[in-house]
């Protein structure tokens, strides 16, 4: 088996895929990568099929080693691609492409360096990361534990068999916003607000806390005033939920929320909406467009 | 002819409804959802029951007319996959005397409450595997620690307002454990790895 060694782990790395859906009613968050649509891009780049295993990182990017050079078999470069927050990609520290496939030899260095924008970037390795995939998905939940640990200094990342790289000369990459603006659905539970609430909500700068994470994004701003008190019973929570706790501040959230929970759900912000979500950076201004379902 | 539905959904979301279900069981009615929309190749993404209610998130929302979907669908009766389950327990949590001092009852007259009782698995949450049952008799009802433990150890088997549970794992948690069991809960190399699902109906009984 061939493997990429880290060297530094950067901020905080992860394995991600598709996630592991249809086991809410277990206990189980779908998890997977925030930014989809960056994680697919990778993806394809390299000619991996729909569904391999890359990594998500997280403001600044991990160095990994090439480790195949003691192999007399593989003599083969092996070729990444980074997408999602704009970065520097280095190789033995010269600068290599964003959003495109770029070769790696034996023993050369993978640098990912930290986003000049947004805060999540993917890379993937045609063949794709190898791990231990409980319920059919690599992915590290952050709040079930199920999936590897994040990355850490000395970890070998397997690699498996490559297929042909696609020949794309350029992709556009996955936009990043300064100030993302996110389209959100009312419900199910607006009715347990003031009709101010949902107004206050759509008009409202939020600010995303420091405390955010793959669970969700805390936001800072005025407190969502309720008209029905008490606790609701627990129910199953969508992905991109708004919940509102008793402190009043929305949390949106993301791929590792628990699966059922007891605050009401003020809004849901839609799926294109969640993979800019997943690049909000603490400190982030963000906005809720309302919007009504399609049906 | 005009079919009323039984349930009324909210939209939760591009492609979810929230259904209150306020007369029936909601893991039945979530078998029942399941098993309708395999027989109509309808796409579900998750069927996650609560504690009254059911969320249906389905792959594409256009392909669905929710109310006519719910007028057809019944709860389905408990199946025989479902089952139920029994539950070996050796009474010696730590918290044990706490529940007898703040329920008045001896400590032994807990144990005979919980191991009488037939509990259901209503749903799940917390951690995978971890499910909240309901039935708990009203003697039997504490509040929750006012401290939290940072560190619950697997197998513990916990007591906290309308409900009673056991820690699939090592997990941080604030119900008053009364004991523990050597089972599993939650088993990777099986299809579905929890041993205890919404619908179950589950049983203690005192050993060791």
């Amino acid at each position: 088996m061939v493997f990429f060694r880290v060297l530094d782990p950067g901020v905080f790395t992860t394995m991600q895929d598709e996630g592991r859906p249809g086991h809410a009613h277990l206990g189980v968050p779908r998890s997977g990568a925030l930014d989809q649509e960056s994680y697919r891009l990778a993806n394809r780049l390299v000619g991996n099929r729909s569904g391999a295993t890359a990594l998500e990182t997280t403001m600044r990017g991990p160095r990994l080693l090439w480790d195949a050079q003691q192999f007399e078999d593989v003599s083969e470069p092996v070729w990444v691609a980074v997408t999602g927050a704009p970065v520097p990609v280095r190789i033995n520290g010269r600068p290599a492409a964003f959003a495109a496939a770029v070769r790696l030899l034996p023993g050369e260095v993978l640098e990912i360096g930290t986003a000049v924008a947004g805060l999540r970037s993917y890379v993937a390795v045609s063949g794709g990361f190898v791990n231990k995939s409980p319920l059919r998905s690599g992915s590290t939940d952050v709040l079930s534990g199920l999936g590897p640990p994040a990355l850490a200094v000395g970890h070998e990342l397997p690699v498996g068999p490559a297929a042909p790289i696609p020949s794309i000369e350029f992709v556009v990459p996955t936009g990043v916003f300064h100030q993302p603006v996110l389209d959100l659905i009312p419900g199910p539970r607006a009715d347990w607000f003031t009709p101010e609430a949902l107004m206050l909500l759509a008009r409202t700068a939020w600010q995303v806390s420091p405390t955010s994470n793959r669970v969700g994004l805390r936001l800072e701003g005025p407190a969502l005033e309720r008209v029905r008190f008490g606790e609701l019973p627990s129910e199953g929570m969508m992905t991109g939920s708004v919940q509102v706790p008793g402190n009043g501040r929305p949390v949106l959230f993301l791929n590792d929320h628990p699966v059922t929970g007891g605050y009401p759900v003020i809004g849901v912000v839609t799926r294109a909406s969640l993979d800019r979500a997943a690049q909000a950076a603490p400190g982030t201004t963000l906005r809720f467009r309302l919007r009504t379902a399609l049906r | 002819m005009v079919v009323m539905a039984r349930w009324t959904a909210r939209r939760a979301g591009e492609n979810g409804y929230l259904v209150d279900v306020p007369d029936a069981d909601p893991a039945q009615l979530a078998d029942g959802v399941r098993g309708l929309c395999q027989e109509r190749g309808i796409g579900l993404v998750e069927v996650v029951p609560g504690m009254s209610t059911v969320l249906i998130v389905f792959q594409d929302p256009r392909a669905v007319q929710i109310e006519t979907l719910l007028a057809e669908v019944d709860a389905a009766p408990a199946s025989g996959e479902v089952g139920t389950l029994t539950i070996d327990v050796q009474y010696d949590g730590p918290d044990l005397a706490e529940v007898a001092a703040l329920t008045g009852l001896a400590e032994q007259q807990v144990i005979d409450l919980h191991t009488q009782t037939e509990f259901r698995a209503a749903f799940s949450g917390f951690a995978p595997g971890f499910a909240y049952l309901t039935g708990v008799p009203q003697q039997l009802r504490v509040p929750r620690r006012p401290d939290p433990r940072p560190v619950v150890p697997a197998g513990s088997v916990a007591l906290a307002d309308e409900f009673t549970a056991v820690y699939p794992k090592r997990l941080p948690g604030g119900w008053q454990l009364i004991g523990t069991t050597q089972q599993p809960l939650w088993i990777m190399r099986r299809n579905p790895p929890a041993v205890i699902r919404p619908g179950m109906t589950v049983r203690f009984r005192q050993v060791g």
